[in-house]
């Protein structure tokens, strides 16, 4: 079932004491201060806390999408803090996958096409077999060449989820995919990306706010104030919002 | 990649299609402006190929005064008739002919007016029988010295025919009543070739008519014998002849003709180029701005392909290829039409010029290669900016909801500081003359800088103005949304507006420097000429009216005329150099009608073999009173003369004044204008009946007043306001594309909040009216930018023609409220199209609207 992941194992990737500071003087804000983690290959992490605590701020800077303030972020063996524009444009090609909340997808491209976009862009040519694969496992062989206004938005994020998987990336970040579908749509797509860690060892890191979207991943990771608060290794829904109910009542971190 | 940038492009399709029209309509013009000279060009040669079909080798006499394109036809000297007897006797030549012909021999049609012509000479030769070329229709040959032939195509404008009394005058005679015989015309059933009018007397006749001597010819055409080239014999003829002559082959003769009107037509295609340049321009902007606001609108998508991997590049070059598509459908249409648009001018231009037989309308590799170049370039480099901004788009903006950001102005102010400064050098360094030979192109140089740097300055400029114009329409509330709306986007506005700038300001300029040249002549001719009446007359062709100055004695007699004065004027040389020369038939005209002052000498009396000179022209040519100078018109000898003194220069004055007498050697040895100073007490009213009675056989000239006589002077100017209005309202049309489009992405863009406006009860009519606002501002503030830079430019231009005379400026506040009201009305329009799109937004879909 899950890949076995030892302690020596390569993460793959990680947060090293990692600053983000937004403006300057008087408006300045520290989105996140000091915060060091791993993200196991193979495993599907999610990352939860308060709004204003920091998740997206920490995905940004993760994927290489946003610069850090201070210390550093790998992804796989490359480090991404202090990369150029190609360098990064590179990393994106080779070893990052997205999925947004919303606006996925290119409206003028179809289904299909859409998904291929990054292979198209870095020049690739998808491998057929995984393809096929993706595609079954999205289960949308016959919506492949609609636009996506003419898809559910529970099909449009299955879309986006095929996309950022065919290029099987090192790590594929969400940010709270989830986040415009009903209950339903909400476990198709994460019983998709729950599906591509078990049985392909895809890495997925995932921002939510629902504990019943956390309870679908191996681990879950609470910020509070910019900061990593809480830790629960194979969370239930009821764990994460045990967890959550405990960071609501202020608590001294130790920093 | 590509496929998703086709993908884009053809989504995007409507949005594209009328910036790709700005480039159609400038394409259009750079090839049509080739296609039609081209025609043109390939049918003059045909016109002439043909009309010199039948000679083989020509001999004129040199020219006495030789004289550059720029200043005017030369005169060729006469060949006596003994020399059509040496030619003859030239081994090879088959058969010598003597030939009159000149230009100028005009019939006076049944109506008693002249039979004018636009462009093509009227010519007046000697009879020389039918031949391959010519043949009698009707009639027979003239015989008698009273007998004329015309072609068909003069018999037809004149409305004559075989039988009729008529008059001709030529320019060495006035008019005279001759009996026509004949009528003739051309091989291949043509009633003219390009469109030429044509008399012919018997040959002593037209000596004296239209060449004032007898026995002698204007050249001498020759056929070959068998088997002798033309060259050969052309050699040998010249061998034979000596100096004097210009001995040619009609394949020579044909190919000159044809150059000469080819070196007119070049000049024409520069203009038709430069005003297709303002079209590009105006385009430009326009383009800019389309691609400006797409890149701004897509920035979440181009943010998205950033984030899954698309590189900075790779998005420069999506919206690069984007550009070039656009460049080449619109290349393409644009050639189309302006093929189009050269063969309908052509046929026009070939009609008016009295049916001159057109060649196949041909596309030359030019217009082909313009047409693309043009269109490809301006799209790419206009496109190229927003690449590069496309390019600069953060991955993350494509979670985040930055649709527009405001970024500082300071940039782009400073950099239209700069390039306005250049521009204003530019213009300073054309205009003071110290540019040199590159003069114009320093000129148009700053005019192009000024331009670019005034459209970056405006964004800054447009805040102020837009929120002071929008004033006036914040009364309501669609008003006042309206205004709010063309404040937002100081870019896109200002660059909106400049397009219309650009066309209003190089309007406004024109109409500027016209209307103070326009004043400054009339001033002057108000001021300083003191007669009350003028005769004068426009020109039909190349060469200016004239009348018969024996009207000038009748005048000098009539009761209430003080002075009756003929004004006479001849392309000549004064020691060797290229002089205009002027002559009075009373040389008191001078001081008493156009105020000359004495400097030196004595002004007042002129003998036979004395002159005048102007102080400049003294200066320049370093002669002082008592100095001996030789002068030669445009026929005879040259002649000897002393400078008995010399007057202040002026704008009223010539370089020198010569005696009446000289006037015989005069190309035209008749009076172009006459000034009539009338007695104190006389009344205009009284005289000009009489001297109209006087003027009765003259009929390219007319009496009038002073002031009739400065509209008459000024009124070639005001075709040439007009002209070039026309030319200029196609950038004008161009930049009201620019609105409709620029508020066609704005609704589009504000899809949703438009939405939002109709779901809290905005109605159908609000809604259009807060467009309709919104363009009006944009459009008002584009015609005041272009007021104000017009304005500064014809001032400009103004101060520095103040030596040539024109030393008032005039603002034509008229012409300046009149383009504002345009303005406001063209804001209208070009609203109509966005108003409605956005009043039949859907209310739900647009807050569905992603
Ligand atoms: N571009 C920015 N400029 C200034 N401050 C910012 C910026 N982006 C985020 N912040 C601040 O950083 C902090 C963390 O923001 P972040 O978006 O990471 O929160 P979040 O945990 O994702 O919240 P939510 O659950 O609401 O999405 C917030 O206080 C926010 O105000
Ligand atoms: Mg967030």
């Amino acid at each position: 079932m899950t890949a076995t992941v030892g302690r020596h194992s390569q993460a793959a990737a990680r947060a090293n004491d990692v600053w983000k500071v937004y403006g300057t003087g008087e408006a300045q804000v520290a989105a996140l201060r000091g915060v060091s983690a791993e993200f196991e290959r193979g495993r599907f992490t999610a990352i939860m806390g308060p709004s204003g605590s920091g998740k997206s701020t920490l995905m940004h800077c993760l994927a290489g999408l946003d610069s850090v303030s201070k210390g550093t972020v790998q992804i796989g063996d490359t480090t991404v803090t202090g990369l150029g524009d190609s360098g990064l444009t590179k990393l994106r090609r080779d070893k990052v996958g997205f999925i947004f909340q919303q606006f996925n997808l290119l409206p003028t491209l179809t289904a299909q096409e859409n998904i291929l976009l990054p292979m198209s862009i870095a020049g690739r040519k998808p491998d057929p077999a995984w393809y096929d694969t993706v595609i079954d496992t999205v289960g949308l062989r016959d919506r492949l060449g609609h636009r996506p206004s003419q898809l559910s938005g529970g099909q449009q994020q299955r879309v986006a989820c095929a996309r950022a998987l065919v290029a099987r990336p090192e790590v594929i970040f969400a940010d709270e995919p989830t986040g415009n579908l009903d209950s339903r749509s909400g476990a198709e797509v994460l019983n998709f990306l729950r599906n591509s860690v078990r049985e392909h060892g895809q890495t997925i890191v995932m921002v939510t706010h629902d504990p019943t979207a956390a309870a679908y991943a191996d681990r879950v990771v609470f910020l509070a104030d910019g900061q990593i608060v809480s830790e629960l290794i194979e969370p239930t829904a009821d764990t994460v919002l045990d967890t959550m109910k405990k960071l609501d009542t202020p608590v001294e971190v130790a920093g | 990649m590509l496929r998703a940038t086709l993908k884009s492009l053809l989504a995007r399709k409507v949005r594209l299609l009328l910036s790709g029209l700005a480039v159609v309509l400038g394409v259009m013009f750079v090839s049509g402006a080739f296609v039609l000279t081209d025609t043109l060009g390939r049918s003059f040669d045909a016109v002439f190929a043909d009309a010199y079909e039948g000679i083989d080798v020509n001999v004129a006499g040199k020219p006495k005064v030789a004289l550059s394109e720029m200043q005017g036809e030369p005169v060729p000297t006469t060949v006596p008739a003994a020399t059509v007897q040496r030619v003859d006797a030239v081994a090879g030549v088959a058969e010598a002919t003597g030939v009159v012909t000149t230009d100028g021999a005009q019939l006076i049609g049944s109506n008693g007016k002249v039979v004018t012509s636009f462009g093509p000479p009227q010519l007046g030769s000697n009879w020389q029988g039918e031949s391959d070329l010519v043949k009698l229709r009707e009639g027979r040959a003239p015989g008698a010295d009273d007998e004329i032939v015309v072609n068909a195509a003069l018999a037809q404008a004149g409305k004559v025919k075989v039988g009729d009394r008529v008059g001709v005058q030529t320019p060495l005679a006035p008019k005279q009543t001759f009996t026509l015989v004949g009528v003739f015309g051309y091989s291949g059933d043509r009633d003219s070739i390009g469109g030429v009018n044509e008399i012919a007397f018997t040959t002593p006749v037209a000596q004296r008519l239209l060449l004032g001597e007898r026995d002698v010819f204007t050249n001498i055409t020759v056929r070959a014998a068998d088997g002798v080239s033309d060259t050969r014999l052309r050699d040998d003829v010249a061998r034979t002849l000596g100096d004097g002559f210009e001995v040619k082959t009609g394949a020579q003769l044909s190919a000159d003709a044809s150059a000469s009107l080819k070196e007119g037509l070049s000049f024409f295609n520069k203009i038709l180029l430069g005003f297709a340049a303002v079209a590009l321009l105006v385009g430009t902007f326009l383009i800019l701005n389309t691609f400006s606001i797409i890149v701004a609108q897509r920035t979440r998508e181009l943010a998205l392909m950033r984030a899954i991997g698309a590189s900075g590049r790779q998005i420069i070059g999506s919206v690069v290829l984007e550009a070039v598509a656009i460049g080449l459908i619109a290349s393409v249409l644009g050639l189309g039409a302006g093929i189009g648009i050269g063969a309908l001018l052509a046929y026009v231009f070939g009609n008016l010029a009295g049916g001159l037989t057109l060649a196949g309308i041909g596309v030359p590799a030019s217009a082909v290669i313009g047409s693309f170049a043009v269109g490809l370039v301006i799209t790419v480099v206009a496109a190229l900016l927003p690449a590069l901004r496309a390019a600069r788009i953060p991955p993350i903006a494509a979670m985040q909801d930055v649709a527009n950001p405001d970024r500082p102005l300071t940039r782009v102010t400073v950099t239209g500081g700069v390039i306005t400064g250049i521009g204003a050098v530019l213009l300073f360094l054309g205009l003071s003359g110290t540019a040199g030979g590159s003069t114009l192109a320093v000129i148009l140089g700053g005019v192009l800088f000024a331009f670019i740097g005034v459209a970056l300055l405006t964004p800054l400029i447009s805040r102020p103005v837009v929120s002071l114009l929008g004033a006036i329409f914040a009364w309501s509330v669609p008003g006042k949304l309206g205004r709010l709306n063309s404040g937002r986007n100081p870019r896109r506005t200002a660059i909106t507006a400049a397009a219309l700038m650009v066309g209003i300001a190089l309007v406004t300029g024109v109409t500027v420097i016209l209307d103070s040249a326009k004043g400054s002549i009339g001033a002057l001719a108000r001021d300083n000429i003191k007669a009350e009446l003028v005769i004068s007359g426009a020109s039909a062709g190349p060469r200016p009216a004239s009348f018969d100055p024996a009207v000038l004695e009748k005048a000098a007699a009539l009761p209430g005329v003080q002075l009756a004065d003929g004004e006479y004027g001849d392309m000549g040389m004064v020691d060797g150099k290229v002089t205009w020369l002027a002559a009075s038939s009373d040389v008191t005209a001078l001081q008493r009608i156009f105020g000359a002052k004495a400097t030196a000498g004595d002004i007042s009396r002129l003998g036979p073999d004395q002159m005048l000179f102007s102080s400049d022209t003294a200066k320049s040519r370093n002669v002082s009173v008592g100095s001996t100078v030789t002068v030669q018109a445009s026929r005879g000898e040259p002649r000897t003369y002393t400078v008995s003194g010399i007057y202040e220069s002026s704008e009223l004055t010539s370089p020198v004044q010569l005696p009446p007498q000289a006037v015989k050697d005069f190309a035209i040895p008749k009076p172009n204008q006459g000034f009539i100073q009338l007695a104190p007490g006389a009344r205009v009213a009284d005289v000009q009946p009489q001297l109209e009675t006087l003027l009765a056989d003259s009929p390219e000239v007319s009496v009038a007043d002073r002031d009739a006589f400065v509209a008459q002077q000024t009124g070639s100017l005001d075709s040439l306001l007009t002209m070039i209005q026309i030319l200029l309202a196609l950038a004008i049309v161009i930049a009201v594309l620019g609105i409709v489009n620029t508020l066609a992405l704005s609704v589009l863009e504000r899809t949703r909040e438009l939405g939002l406006l109709r779901a809290i009860g905005l109605r159908r009519a609000q809604t259009m009216r807060m467009i309709t606002v919104e363009a009006v501002v944009i459009s008002i503030f584009g015609a005041l930018l272009g007021i104000v830079v017009g304005v500064g430019l014809g001032a400009a231009v103004v101060r520095a023609l103040k030596d040539e005379g024109i030393t008032d400026l005039i603002l034509p506040w008229g012409q300046m409220g009149l383009f504002l009201l345009l303005a406001a009305i063209i804001g209208v329009v070009a609203a109509v199209l966005p108003a409605v799109r956005a009043a039949r937004i859907n209310v739900l879909g647009a807050i569905a609207h992603d």
